[in-house]
């Protein structure tokens, strides 16, 4: 019983993974850029919830949107004051933007808030849990992240699929200068897709701050790599293999938790490699880019 | 008749490399002209120009009276100038729907809509759903070509339209050419075939080495006129500069 609570829980887990990755996954598609700081990002909207709650009063479920909002902004100044630039002066050049970003948000952070955990609680939602008879119980929190990855997967994927904006946008990702031809600025597209990648990185955030209940400035280190193994594992280009991906890591770490307590990030590198190794394009992935 | 384009004393080419040199050219509105020249002439590189794909070092471009020399390719699209692109360009990854729906993101109003594209090629309505990677080339034109349409262009350029396909299929996307031109749309139009070139086009301007060295109403050239042009062999019989 306590593996498949592993299980179980594991999967509860991945769904912060899987909306932390989706908008890595997005800039990577319509930009080529590798967000080297996507994980620092998702750490600054949970420090933009907690903050939010303790200074400002926010009501803990409405920090969320705050948030989105203050992040999805960022992305907007980020994406048309450095990335654009960037990108006009060669391939490399806004990945290390990037990385200048990674290193910036958590020394600001320290700064500002030092290194001690920046506490976000919700109080008894916490705690609460439906008992599912044996040793099994499925927490509300970590059922209602897993809904919110679920919607804001779909959501995506309905945007991207079934409007005009979102045609344009996987357009811009197919071909940036015949996009032009049509009237559409691809800069344009560029911002509206960091806004959006932003958006949803400080929503995993917060949750996760929520979930861990507080947060640390560095903790971007590791985060974004667990982004970067579920893009990886689901497979580029695919955001249900995001969701996937999400889960096979969360269920990774989980159960390699229950093995042992010093186990959880190997057991998730290892399963990431093996997928690196066995299945390269990830378990959604297309085998050969159409 | 009105002049849609005019082209004056155009200078333009990639970095260091010059591709034209002092290109004069006007087109009427409702015309259809065809650009004949060799391969590496600056046929392309004219209509890119024209589109506001590259900037010219020298000259001006006016569309509807206005200089948009300066404009950049996306505001001329929303301006009117609609480019089906060498090669053709599609969004490999987008269904076939689909890509005609982004050729109407120019948010023109005009007579162009998915049933009417559907409706001119048969072709396109036939593989709606299928993934652009996915088609033949001359699938691929066709769809280049309705994805221009979608954006209702007065002016639409076609580079290279039969370049790579067999005959057959040119003869099928050439069908389409009188249901555009009937919706008073200008077009200009880069073709290898001198045949075809002559028999569809209003007026011929034949590009040489980056010059225009021939123009001239197409049912008033003789083949033999526009082949001299074409290599830049023999003495040019009649030069004209509009």
């Amino acid at each position: 019983m306590t593996w498949i609570n592993a299980i179980v829980q594991g999967m509860l887990l991945g769904g912060i993974f899987a909306m932390a990755a989706a908008g890595l996954s997005l800039i990577f598609g319509v930009m080529r850029i590798a967000n080297l700081a996507h994980g620092d990002l998702m750490i600054l909207g949970g420090y933009v919830a907690s903050v939010a709650a303790a200074h400002y009063g926010v009501p803990v479920p409405l920090t969320v949107l705050v948030s989105m909002i203050a992040v999805g902004a960022l992305g907007y100044l980020v994406q048309r004051s450095l990335l654009d630039r960037a990108m006009s002066l060669g391939e490399l050049t806004p990945m290390l933007v990037t990385f200048g970003i990674s290193l910036i948000i958590p020394n600001v952070l320290v700064q500002v808030f030092s290194n001690d955990a920046q506490p976000l609680s919700t109080g008894s939602l916490g705690t609460a849990s439906i008992d599912l008879g044996g040793d099994l119980a499925i927490g509300w929190f970590p059922l209602i992240t897993v809904v919110a990855a679920v919607a804001v997967l779909t959501a995506l994927h309905l945007f991207l699929h079934r409007t005009q904006p979102g045609r344009i946008v996987r357009a811009t990702a197919d071909d940036r200068t015949t996009v032009r031809l049509m009237g559409v600025d691809n800069r344009k597209i560029y911002a509206l897709t960091s806004v959006i990648a932003f958006a949803t990185v400080a929503l995993a955030g917060s949750l996760y701050t929520m979930r861990q209940g507080g947060v640390t400035p560095y903790e971007g280190q590791l985060t974004v790599l667990f982004a970067f193994e579920t893009v990886i594992i689901g497979g580029l280009g695919s955001l249900w293999g995001t969701l996937a991906g999400g889960m096979v890591l969360g269920v990774a770490q989980s159960v390699g938790a229950q093995i042992s307590p010093d186990l959880p990030l190997l057991a998730g590198h290892l399963v990431f490699l093996l997928i690196l190794v066995v299945r390269p394009q990830g378990l959604f992935g297309r085998s050969v880019p159409a | 008749m009105n002049t849609l384009l005019s082209v004056a004393n155009v200078d333009a080419g990639y970095g260091d490399f010059q591709a034209l040199f002092g290109i004069d050219l006007e087109v009427d509105e409702g015309e259809l002209l065809a650009l004949v020249g060799a391969n590496g002439a600056g046929k392309s590189t004219l209509l890119r120009t024209i589109a506001g794909a590259l900037k010219p070092f020298d000259g001006t471009v006016r569309f509807a009276g206005e200089d948009v020399t300066a404009e950049p390719d996306v505001r001329r699209a929303r301006k009117g100038i609609g480019l089906v692109p060498e090669g053709r360009r599609l969004f490999a990854s987008l269904t076939v729907e689909e890509n005609l729906q982004v050729g109407a993101a120019t948010g023109r109003k005009g007579p162009w809509n998915l049933a009417k594209v559907y409706e001119a090629m048969p072709l396109v309505a036939d593989r709606r759903t299928r993934r652009a990677a996915r088609l033949s080339g001359g699938e691929q034109q066709a769809v280049a070509i309705g994805r221009a349409l979608m954006g209702n262009p007065r002016l639409l350029l076609l580079d290279e339209v039969s370049l790579g396909l067999a005959p057959v299929v040119v003869d099928q996307l050439y069908t389409a050419l009188p249901g555009i031109r009937a919706e008073g749309t200008t077009v200009i139009l880069v073709e290898q075939d001198l045949n075809r070139t002559l028999a569809v086009a209003d007026r011929v301007a034949c590009v040489l080495e980056g010059r225009i060295v021939l123009t001239g109403r197409a049912d008033r050239l003789t083949r033999d006129q526009v082949t001299a042009a074409y290599f830049g062999t023999g003495t040019l019989p009649e030069v004209t500069s509009s």
